[in-house]
């Protein structure tokens, strides 16, 4: 029996309000690609990624068109880089950048994920040099993104890897000036991080995935908010949690059917359904813009942090129902870039980044997609990774930081990166230095989790 | 296989005759038809039954939207398990 009420719904969402299918990401574990020499690993992280990759992109535009769901992005995610490095002491980790990036063209994937490295307690043997590679990996390649776990709940942080992270950071903006720093915006610095994380570019395969899974990420703000635009204003706020509750429920439940159908097609094992409210540069599909449907004049005002704290909650009980594995990052994401909304709140002067560090305390991730001065210090970053790491690790949630040094352009520029990636104004960062706690270098020991206040 | 066919746009002469020519000449059986008129807008919505269909879904949907280009109105064809997926528990 149809219900015409029920198909016109789903048309409008997807027609009008940007609804679609973010990712369907394809985990592939390396592990067992790993050779004393380079050369020969490379070959089989070539091969195994090209064999097992072959038909998601045909797959996921098959599903696509069948079940009239958009399907935006097509990617890949992989072990950690550093782990295969560990036993090829001579190999130049390069060489491995290069060949995931000739891997995801060769299947035709538009991003892949996983070089990486987890170094919340500490290195092991080819981490570091994996993270001083970053920066060149990074320039000489278009389609790696690269992650850094430097943090967790239950075993601190690892400040010489923070004080590391400032320094990368820095460099991967500064060897892509040319293209907007967009080296920076490839690079995400984690605390606590998923490891069947879909999205970008913070994507990578963890050791305790299987071979190969399937994971998709769901989007979707633009239905959040032209939901809630239906409400009265004078709607209680137990009404808004519930449709947003509502809403949820019904995005996930399609990404949910696509992981199903991408899974049984490809013969892979299904993962997870990250049920993310995953912005996009297009007018409307914004998280800032629910916040203010919700009643706030400009996202960044007092009252910011309590409706993103509601909107987050209500996302993850909606989708939490809607499919039998949740995992990834899942909650509302705070790209600055990449949300119009929040583009628009920056430049209205309502959003700081100090405003966005209090919002990242009870969201998904955290300072993402900002462009900071391009005379930021180094030691700055490092500092603002460290209190993105030390508001995860207390809370127990992931948090991370994008942040794009904005080398060779001065304030009142925009930053232009395309695409979903979007565009953003420089927001200015303390200048103070935190320069001598960055030196101290070392862990800050984990949080204890009882005696809470 | 079953699927949904939505037509909205703009009400005109002859929407429903041109969408059920191209079923039949793809060997689809019409199940169900509603359409409704909500102001301008003319919104209709056809179960199908495309188990005995001599095209491809992928050709039978693209041959469905460009007859909704010739006709000016937005023509979708979806695999019914959207809906299901979406509004039922």
């Amino acid at each position: 029996m149809l219900n015409t009420n029920d198909i016109l719904e789903t048309i409008r969402m997807i027609s009008d309000e940007h609804l679609d299918v973010r990712t369907v990401t394809m985990g592939i574990s390396l592990l067992d690609c790993a050779d004393a020499d380079g050369k020969k690993a490379c070959e089989k992280i070539y091969r195994k990624i090209t064999e097992r990759a072959k038909d998601l992109v045909r797959t996921a535009d098959e599903i696509s068109a069948a079940y009239g769901i958009p399907i935006v992005n097509k990617r890949i995610s992989v072990t950690p880089v550093a782990m295969l490095l560990a036993c090829a002491p001579d190999a130049d980790p390069v060489w491995y950048a290069k060949t995931l990036d000739a891997a995801a063209k060769a299947v035709g994937v538009n991003f892949i994920g996983g070089y990486s490295a987890l170094v919340h307690k500490g290195f092991s043997a080819g981490d570091e040099r994996l993270i001083r590679s970053i920066p060149e990996a990074l320039a000489a390649t278009e389609f790696v993104c690269s992650s850094v776990n430097v943090g967790s709940t239950k075993s601190g942080i690892n400040m010489d890897a923070v004080r590391l992270m400032g320094p990368v950071v820095r460099e991967a903006a500064e060897r892509t000036r040319d293209s907007m720093c967009a080296g920076a915006a490839k690079l995400v610095v984690f605390c606590n991080a998923p490891e069947d994380n879909p999205f970008m570019a913070g994507a990578f395969h963890g050791p305790g995935e299987p071979d190969c899974v399937i994971h998709v990420g769901v989007s979707g703000p633009g239905a959040v908010r032209a939901a809630l635009a239906k409400l009265p204003k004078d709607a209680s706020l137990d009404a808004v949690a519930e449709l947003i509750k509502r809403t949820a429920f019904k995005i996930t439940r399609m990404g949910q059917l696509i992981g199903r159908l991408a899974s049984q097609k490809l013969g892979v094992p299904f993962g997870i359904v990250d049920l993310s409210l995953a912005p996009t540069p297009a007018p409307g599909d914004s998280v800032a813009n629910i916040l203010e449907e919700i009643g706030l004049e400009s996202c960044g005002c007092c009252g910011t942090t309590a409706a993103l704290a509601m909107l987050n909650d209500a996302v993850k009980k909606g989708g939490v129902m809607a499919s039998n594995h949740v995992g990834g990052l899942s909650g509302a994401f705070i790209p600055v870039s990449e949300d119009d909304g929040m583009i628009r709140a920056v430049e209205r002067g309502s959003l700081t980044i100090e405003k966005l560090e209090a919002m990242t305390a009870v969201c998904s991730v955290g300072i993402d997609m900002v462009v900071i001065p391009g005379d930021t210090d180094a030691a700055v970053i490092s500092a603002l990774i460290a209190d993105e790491a030390a508001i995860g690790m207390v809370n127990s949630k992931t948090t991370a930081v994008r942040v794009i040094p904005a080398i060779g352009y001065k304030e009142g520029d925009v930053l232009d990166f395309g695409g979903l990636l979007g565009y953003a104004p420089i927001l200015p960062v303390s200048a103070f230095s935190p320069s001598v706690f960055v030196a101290r270098g070392g862990r800050i020991p984990a949080p204890i989790q009882a005696l809470k206040n | 296989m079953e699927a949904v066919i939505t037509v909205v746009g703009q009400d005109k002469v002859g929407i429903l005759a041109e969408v059920c020519a191209v079923c039949a000449r793809a060997n689809v059986n019409v199940e169900e038809v509603t359409q409704r008129i909500l102001r301008d807008t003319f919104a209709m919505i056809m179960l199908v039954d495309l188990s005995r269909a001599t095209s491809d879904f992928t050709a039978f949907a693209e041959a469905l939207r460009q007859k909704g280009e010739a006709l000016g109105v937005d023509i979708r064809c979806t695999r019914q398990e959207t809906y299901d997926a979406m509004h039922r528990i």
